[in-house]
């Protein structure tokens, strides 16, 4: 009996982490972080863009395919923002000076806040680096977009006004 | 006895975790990849090749960020 318990137990502890994470039309799990951009150090979270298209971008400095995919949302931000479009992104580098340095390099005019305790990425699930949530007006998660090729721009940009055309329920 | 051992030896290798994408910062460092340079080592593996007359063996999958 104990033995069938342990085993019980010990598939238990695999299938937890399976279990959670953000799921393409169920509601973004909510996120309020500091600021790393102006005003740093203010908490903004994800429930203030209600209303908005949201892109939440799960970055850091690291990683490769973040340094290609941060010019193209900028462009898709500065093209699209006017029109209800907004991009959150979440840092989630263990030191923050990494993350700063990166955004000196490639500056951006979207928010960007900081998790460096892996909080929010856990409770998202996230299983690669960059993830991007593409979250409708309603606070659903509508597209969850892995990693970042130079042709994803486009597709994720079609998907975008995709939802910008959808009228409010 | 034995079954409580057993559970302590399950809960133990519960202990055991799995790098999350978010913590690999240092496993993306320079120092951390097999291959940092692909074009130093492919150079190196020509020198190679042409002093041993022989050529393959060169460099091993893994290390890196998992991007992608």
């Amino acid at each position: 009996m104990l033995k069938q318990w342990a085993l019980v137990w010990w598939l238990a502890l695999f299938a937890l982490p399976a279990a959670a994470g953000a799921q393409v039309g169920e509601p973004a799990p909510p996120v309020s972080l500091p600021l790393l951009s102006a005003p740093a150090g203010q908490e903004l979270s994800l429930a203030s863009l209600r209303g908005k298209i949201v892109y939440l971008d799960f970055w850091a400095s690291w990683c490769g395919p973040c340094r290609l995919s941060f010019p193209q949302l900028e462009q898709m931000r500065r093209e699209l923002g006017p029109r209800g479009f907004e991009i959150l992104a979440v840092n989630v580098d263990e030191q923050e000076r990494d993350a700063l340095r990166f955004l000196e390099e490639l500056p951006v005019t979207y928010p960007v806040v900081r998790d460096g305790t892996g909080d929010t990425p856990g409770n998202y699930g996230i299983l690669g680096m960059p993830t991007g949530y593409l979250i409708d007006r309603e606070g659903i998660v509508r597209l969850v977009h892995q990693g970042y090729r130079k042709s994803d721009g486009e597709a994720l940009r079609t998907a975008i006004v995709e939802l910008l055309g959808e009228s409010p329920r | 006895m034995k079954h409580l051992t057993c559970l302590f030896i399950l809960l133990c290798l519960s202990a055991c975790e799995t790098v999350q994408p978010w913590e690999r910062g240092t496993l993306a460092r320079r120092e951390m990849q097999w291959e940092p340079d692909r074009m130093e080592i492919s150079l190196q593996a020509q020198i190679n090749a042409s002093k041993e007359a022989s050529s393959g063996g060169q460099g091993a999958a893994g290390g890196g960020c998992g991007c992608n």
